[in-house]
């Protein structure tokens, strides 16, 4: 140690020396205790997932209201609450809103909030990156809402088939909201894509090899590949619908010779991988919350794990079956036809591995645990009548009927939702510090799981009946009108399960304050992200555990005897960490993040009204970015102990040590060396 | 204050381990490489788009993109953006002996034979604009200018990139122990050559 002189420690990277003053703006923000200011530049994956859970939930009401004016507007034949303009542009709202701006972040929400702390990291491999991510599909769903301020909603369907997307068919802004909007939450999905599949490849913890991670951080990495390759076809896409419609290109225009399928291919090589990256987050958290509530292993860990990347990879073989009506041809119809029967294997070995879990099980029905057995059998209908589809034939004849429509709300709904609910309430001690009620929350469940059925099974008879989707009334005398009455009862039914939900948030809120903290494991459960305090703080975990198998904070509670008999070896309190370290490096909040994340809705706005704004935008953007390759690491003055996040690394990408406290004298020094 | 360098190899070896990752790869590399990864989806889909309408619907709608090609002035700046690549991996080669004389010269050299090409793709879409073929004349146009628009505007980032490092390297903010930024860029820079040779030749050269 000899080397170093006493003296302040500079920053690595500039001539800043003595007295390190940062201008304004190029200093990172101090996050106070307790303002909003804290959540603003925040870059816990933490906050984050919060954030983009209560966004999600925000977009949720506003498709969920969209839903409940389809359903009135369907209530009785000839319906007049909708004009059939309105009515188009409600149901692709809808149906973009649910599909991008809900279950896709709330998927992204567990995977920020939760894999971390599965692998045992201190945070994403990219903190900053990640709030970027955040903030970007934040703007991005924003300006996609905006629209209806601006002149109305798009109106060609959420999958925006061309001609009709054009501007000779749609010549109002909404399909430009949607299309610049999509691009810019595009941008978020594939930061964090690339952000957690570093986090999951390089960020574990001692011991956990890809073998022992738990099948929830399994899926989001199968998640976040089929994201990675999925968005950018979708934005090479959009990229050709926004050149045809700001910029007259001739790509979907029919007169040059412009070719509909071509959209039709892109969007679905895009968006069948989309459904598997939409239901694979809650099949995810399903495998966490079954073996808990069954007090069993997960059966057939390597089958479940690997079932869920075979469906990764098979989702990429079956996009045309979207298309069989398209006049795609015999052979390739055989094809898709073959596939789509091929796919369901993977997906029927979950569905077995479940029921096997529970096999034999001493199974305790809480809240969860009916969500993950409603997402079980729920899913299972869909799942069949999807099976339905590869026989084309049969599908020529549901196309475009509410049978589809029926299909795909039992997989997205009554799977992936009801998943997310069940881990919503699996997790919520972990998110904020107690549990929610299991009154209301039994409640909840059974009141959305009538309502769901009531909604979407009638669907299945007026599909084959052969009532046709998108389209906004329908003729008395066709045996339409019973149906869409229960259907409309049961949208809400289910309006007021969710309106349930919500009064539990607040109403375990307060109660909670009377009640103790739940500690770090309530339901006896398995996996790492246990062993830490209930809410979870926010260095994570102190020490960072070794992993030594699969469900390793189990077999710290529990050991087997000979016969195969469970039995208690420690206490929770005992293998728990008890929380309340210091010294802990974490990364420092940034102000870059949100600025450049909200720059991009800038310049789509620009693009549509007045370039000017997109050289403002631009401007930000750029300013934002160099703001974000040379701002310092920390703050000054930051406590630096020897404990160190991943934001360590600057995002040229190489280690940036860390500027110490000005005045540092030489013992301390020596403590980091 | 002489010695901030030494002190900061100390810690960083200290502090920091060289591949203190799962994988060996540091994060900024991998995740270059997953970025470069969902690129080729976005150059395929707009490679695709051009293949499907290489042709205008009709003779009427102006020429077609091989009508107006000047192969002989496109191999040249082909060439010029291939031997950029030789440049870049000069430059990562120097960084990683240390000698910053010769990466600051290697990266410049880089981002004058890119800059090059760019010019040369501005001058060649002039030409072809004179020629008739504007970006709305046809389907065909509009594909080969969106394909090789788009391959523009990312030899363009990464002609910023490199500048940006030049100038970090200028203000000795470039030390040997982050010799990995020079490597990054030229990985994306790479990348951007090899889309190259797989436009030209689907596009320029296979009729």
């Amino acid at each position: 140690m000899a080397l170093i002189e006493p003296g302040p420690l500079a920053l690595n990277s500039g001539g800043q020396s003595d007295d390190f003053k940062p201008l304004g703006v190029l200093s990172r923000p101090v996050a106070p205790k307790a303002s909003w200011r804290r959540w603003l530049f925040t870059v816990d994956h933490k906050k984050i997932g919060i954030m983009y859970g209560t966004a999600a939930m925000f977009f949720f009401v506003i498709g969920g209201s969209e839903a409940l004016l389809i359903r009135a507007q369907l209530w009785a034949p000839r319906g007049t609450l909708l004009s059939a303009e309105l009515y188009n542009q409600m149901f692709t709202m809808h149906g973009t809103t649910m599909v991008f701006l809900v279950v896709m972040p709330i998927g992204a929400a567990f995977a920020n909030f939760l894999m971390p702390l599965q692998i045992g990291a201190r945070d994403v491999a990219f903190p900053r990156i990640n709030a970027f991510s955040f903030w970007c599909f934040l703007g991005g769903g924003l300006f996609l809402q905006s629209s209806w301020l601006f002149g109305g909603g798009a109106d060609g369907g959420w999958f925006m088939y061309a001609p009709n997307s054009g501007v000779l068919f749609s010549p109002g802004h909404g399909i430009d909201f949607w299309n610049l909007g999509l691009i810019i939450a595009g941008i978020a999905s594939l930061t964090g894509a690339i952000n957690l599949i570093v986090t999951v490849l390089n960020l574990r913890c001692p011991g956990m090899s890809l073998m022992r991670m738990p099948i929830f951080t399994w899926m989001t990495l199968v998640t976040q590949f089929l994201l990675l390759f999925a968005i950018p076809v979708l934005t090479a896409a959009q990229f050709l619908l926004m050149f045809d419609r700001l910029f007259r290109a001739n790509f979907f225009n029919v007169a040059n010779g412009g070719n509909p399928l071509l959209w039709e291919h892109l969007f679905w090589v895009f968006g069948h991988p989309e459904v598997y990256l939409m239901i694979l987050p809650a099949f995810g958290l399903v495998s966490e919350m079954l073996p808990v509530f069954s007090r069993k292993p997960i059966f057939g860990y390597p089958f479940i794990v690997f079932s869920g990347v075979a469906i990764g990879f098979m989702g990429w073989g079956v996009w045309a079956h979207h298309m069989f009506v398209s006049g795609i041809g015999p052979i390739s119809v055989t094809t898709f036809s073959l596939t789509t029967m091929f796919i369901a294997v993977p997906t029927g070995v979950k569905i077995l591995n479940w029921t096997a879990t529970m096999w034999g099980g001493k199974l305790k029905f809480t809240t969860p645990m009916l969500f993950s057995i409603g997402l079980v059998t729920m899913f299972t209908i869909g799942g069949l009548s999807g099976v339905t589809h590869s026989v084309a034939p049969a599908d020529t004849q549901q196309t475009d009927t509410y049978y589809i429509v029926a299909h795909f709300h039992y997989v997205l709904f009554g799977g992936a939702f009801l998943g997310f609910m069940g881990g919503l309430y699996f997790y919520w001690p972990k998110l904020f510090g107690h549990m929610l009620n299991e009154s209301l929350g039994k409640a909840h469940f059974w009141l959305m799981l009538l309502g769901f059925n009531l909604t979407f099974g009638p669907m299945h008879i007026l599909g084959l009946q052969g009532m046709s989707r998108r389209i906004y009334t329908y003729d008395a005398g066709y045996g339409f009108e019973i149906w869409n009455k229960v259907a409309t009862i049961g949208a809400f039914l289910l309006a007021s399960s969710v309106a349930l939900f919500l009064f539990n948030v607040f109403y375990s809120r307060v109660k909670a304050k009377h009640l103790p903290n739940p500690g770090p494991d309530p339901w006896d459960a398995r996996t790492i992200e246990w062993m830490i305090p209930s809410p979870v703080p926010e260095y994570n975990f102190e020490p960072v555990p070794t992993v030594t198998r699969v469900d390793d904070f189990w077999y710290r509670k529990y050991a087997e005897t000979p016969d195969h008999r469970l039995v208690r070896v420690h206490a929770t309190d005992e293998v728990a960490q008890p929380g309340g370290a210091t010294n802990v490096h974490l990364p420092s909040p940034s102000y870059w993040p949100i600025v450049a994340a909200f720059s991009l809705p800038f310049i789509a706005y620009g693009l549509i009204y007045s370039l000017w704004l997109c050289l403002v935008g631009g401007i930000a953007l750029v300013t934002a970015l160099y703001g974000w390759a040379l701002e310092p690491p920390d703050h000054p003055g930051g406590d630096h102990g020897d404990h160190h996040g991943p934001d360590d690394e600057s995002s040229e990408g190489h280690a940036v040590p860390v500027e110490a406290p000005v005045g540092i004298d030489e013992k301390e020094v020596e403590t980091v060396g | 204050m002489a010695d901030v360098s030494i002190r900061e190899a100390i810690h960083d070896e200290l502090a920091h381990p060289v591949a203190d990752t799962n994988t060996g790869i540091s994060n900024t590399k991998l995740a270059m490489w997953l970025f470069l990864a969902s690129e080729c989806l976005l150059f395929g889909g707009l490679i695709t788009t051009y293949l499907l309408y290489k042709t205008p619907l009709t003779a009427e709608q102006g020429p077609a993109p091989k009508q107006v090609y000047d192969i002989p002035f496109t191999s040249v700046s082909s060439f010029v953006l291939l031997m950029s690549s030789l440049t870049m991996v000069l430059a990562v080669a120097a960084i990683e002996r240390g000698d910053h004389h010769r990466v600051r010269t290697w990266l410049a050299a880089t981002a004058l034979l890119g800059a090059t090409f760019v010019a040369g793709q501005v001058y060649e879409f002039t030409v072809f604009k004179g020629e008739g073929m504007g970006y709305t004349t046809s389907r065909s146009s509009s594909a080969f200018y969106t394909l090789t628009g788009f391959h523009g505007v990312h030899v363009t980032v990464g002609i910023i990139m490199l500048v940006s490092v030049l100038l970090l390297s200028l203000r000795g903010k470039i030390p040997v122990s982050r010799a990995e930024t020079v490597e990054t860029v030229g990985l994306y820079w790479h990348f951007v050559d090899v889309v190259w040779i797989v436009i030209f030749a689907v596009v320029y050269l296979i009729p």
